[in-house]
């Protein structure tokens, strides 16, 4: 194959670079698409965990007896590897985007269940005193006091979960529904370097930016905190 | 659930199980990569981090260490040292193909859990039994072996813990990459549309790690100082309060 003007400069079959920027330009609308499904599947798959997480941890704070066999069950959850999991799935939820969210959401619930209770115990007894005192119901204790008082140690269960799965969802790619871990695998198995690392860097760049995104957030929503810390 | 009876099928045939490509073969292949990659991350990591535990130094370094492991994917970095000019898929003794760029993978991603949590270990042991072991005229060396070692030695335990079960989990991505290990079922089952053979796959994968934990749950039990001498109540509360919080922060899994 003779190298002609419209070939690009930096995959063709005799260069096969790491870094090529014409890859960028040629295939943008595919990186961005698995960039986008990544994001998707990675968000969907947090939040998920969160839904599934709350009840869990509040039902194990009332009933203690259910605490150590809620942590156990997520914990050995935790312990099969993704690659596996996702496979044990396939015959509830066939091979859809379902699979790969409803696996991570799994990974992410043991995480976040954790950092509740951890969460619930960090409120000071004093504080949940005062409000019970001043005539606060169950629910508006809940969510008026214990919630806010939370969020610190929530919010650092929500970034190390947000920023594993990150990672995690290239392994998606098992069942096609992997965003960035698509391009991985076509770039394992075609040799495709360029397609490769970017992938990889898209990876890690997404994992820090949801990571400074939640930060952000945590930020807005503790206002009480800033100040106090210089 | 017709998938799930092809899956038992799968495992319960003889021929599945022998032979060179076997399931037998492809699970001791990779309890035999796990083995490796855990005693390297053990022998490069554990030194270190205790030694900087010790000093009180480098705390930055070994925290932060697990938040990277965290961010790049177990799947990536494979990929990437699997399609490099070295390792390459180059075979490397009994740990089959691409094995020498899946053990480099493995120890890697077994190495943040270790550091982190000897460190921590080391740093959570009280002050004022630092303080005593000093005033008792013990050298740097002998507080290191006889007092912060064995009172770090559960938490230390839980980072190995944590570590094997990254590193099992790591070895089975490996097959993603066409490296070695029972992966394999797993993704030949799927990428050939054979998915009893890949379910069945997954069973002996997650029923492994499953074993696997267990077993290093039992083994941690048994080193905890608290078998052997009956530490004064309020050292247990200091030492049991500071694993818990370190134990759950620094999940990672593959």
């Amino acid at each position: 194959m003779l190298p002609t003007a419209a070939e690009p400069s930096c995959y063709s079959r005799a260069v096969n670079d790491w870094i090529c920027g014409q890859y960028l330009t040629d295939r943008q609308q595919e990186i961005i698409d698995a960039t986008l499904q990544h994001v998707a599947i990675t968000v969907v798959a947090v939040l998920v965990g969160l839904v599934i997480a709350f009840p869990l941890a509040l039902l194990a704070r009332r009933l203690p007896r259910l605490e150590s066999l809620v942590l156990g069950t997520t914990t050995g959850i935790y312990t099969i590897p993704s690659l596996a999991l996702f496979p044990l799935m396939v015959p509830f939820t066939g091979l859809t985007a379902t699979t790969v969210v409803l696996g991570l959401a799994l990974y992410a619930l043991t995480i976040l269940v954790r950092s509740l209770l951890e969460g619930f115990r960090s409120v000071p007894d004093e504080v949940r005193e005062s409000a019970i005192g001043l005539g606060y119901s169950r629910t508006k204790l809940l969510f008026g006091v214990e919630l806010p008082l939370m969020v610190p140690v929530v919010m650092a269960g929500l970034r190390v979960a947000t920023v594993s799965t990150v990672a995690l969802t290239t392994v998606g790619s098992l069942v096609s529904y992997g965003g960035l871990g698509n391009l991985i695998r076509d770039g394992v198995s075609t040799n495709f370097r360029a397609e490769l690392l970017t992938a990889s860097v898209i990876c890690v760049l997404l994992a820090v930016l949801l990571d400074v995104v939640l930060v952000g957030a945590q930020r807005i929503l503790t206002p009480w905190t800033r100040g106090v810390r210089t | 659930m017709n998938v799930m009876s092809e899956a038992w099928r799968y495992l319960s045939e003889g021929e599945n199980w022998t032979g060179s490509q076997g399931m037998a073969n492809l699970l001791s292949q990779q309890l035999l990569l796990t083995v490796t990659a855990l005693a390297a991350a053990l022998v490069i990591g554990l030194p270190i981090a205790l030694w900087l535990g010790h000093l009180g130094r480098g705390g930055f370094l070994a925290i932060n260490v697990s938040n990277v492991g965290r961010a790049v994917p177990t799947f990536a970095l494979l990929a990437l040292l699997v399609v490099a000019d070295w390792p390459g898929t180059q075979s490397f003794g009994p740990y089959g193909r691409a094995g020498l760029a899946t053990l480099i993978a493995l120890t890697l991603f077994a190495l943040p859990p270790i550091i982190t949590n000897a460190y921590v270990a080391v740093r959570e042991v009280p002050a004022d039994v630092r303080e005593s072991a000093r005033g008792m005229g013990m050298t740097g060396p002998q507080q290191f072996f006889r007092v912060e070692l064995p009172l770090a030695l559960p938490l230390v335990m839980s980072g190995i813990r944590l570590a094997l079960v990254q590193v099992w989990a790591t070895a089975t991505i490996a097959a993603l990459v066409a490296g070695p290990g029972l992966g394999r079922v797993i993704t030949d089952g799927f990428f050939r549309s054979d998915y009893g053979k890949g379910i069945a796959g997954a069973i002996v994968v997650a029923a492994v790690a499953l074993v696997l934990e267990l077993l290093a749950a039992l083994v941690q039990r048994l080193v905890e100082p608290t078998h052997r001498v009956a530490p004064s109540p309020h050292r247990e509360v200091g030492m049991s309060g500071g694993a818990s919080t370190v134990e759950e922060s620094t999940d990672a899994v593959g």
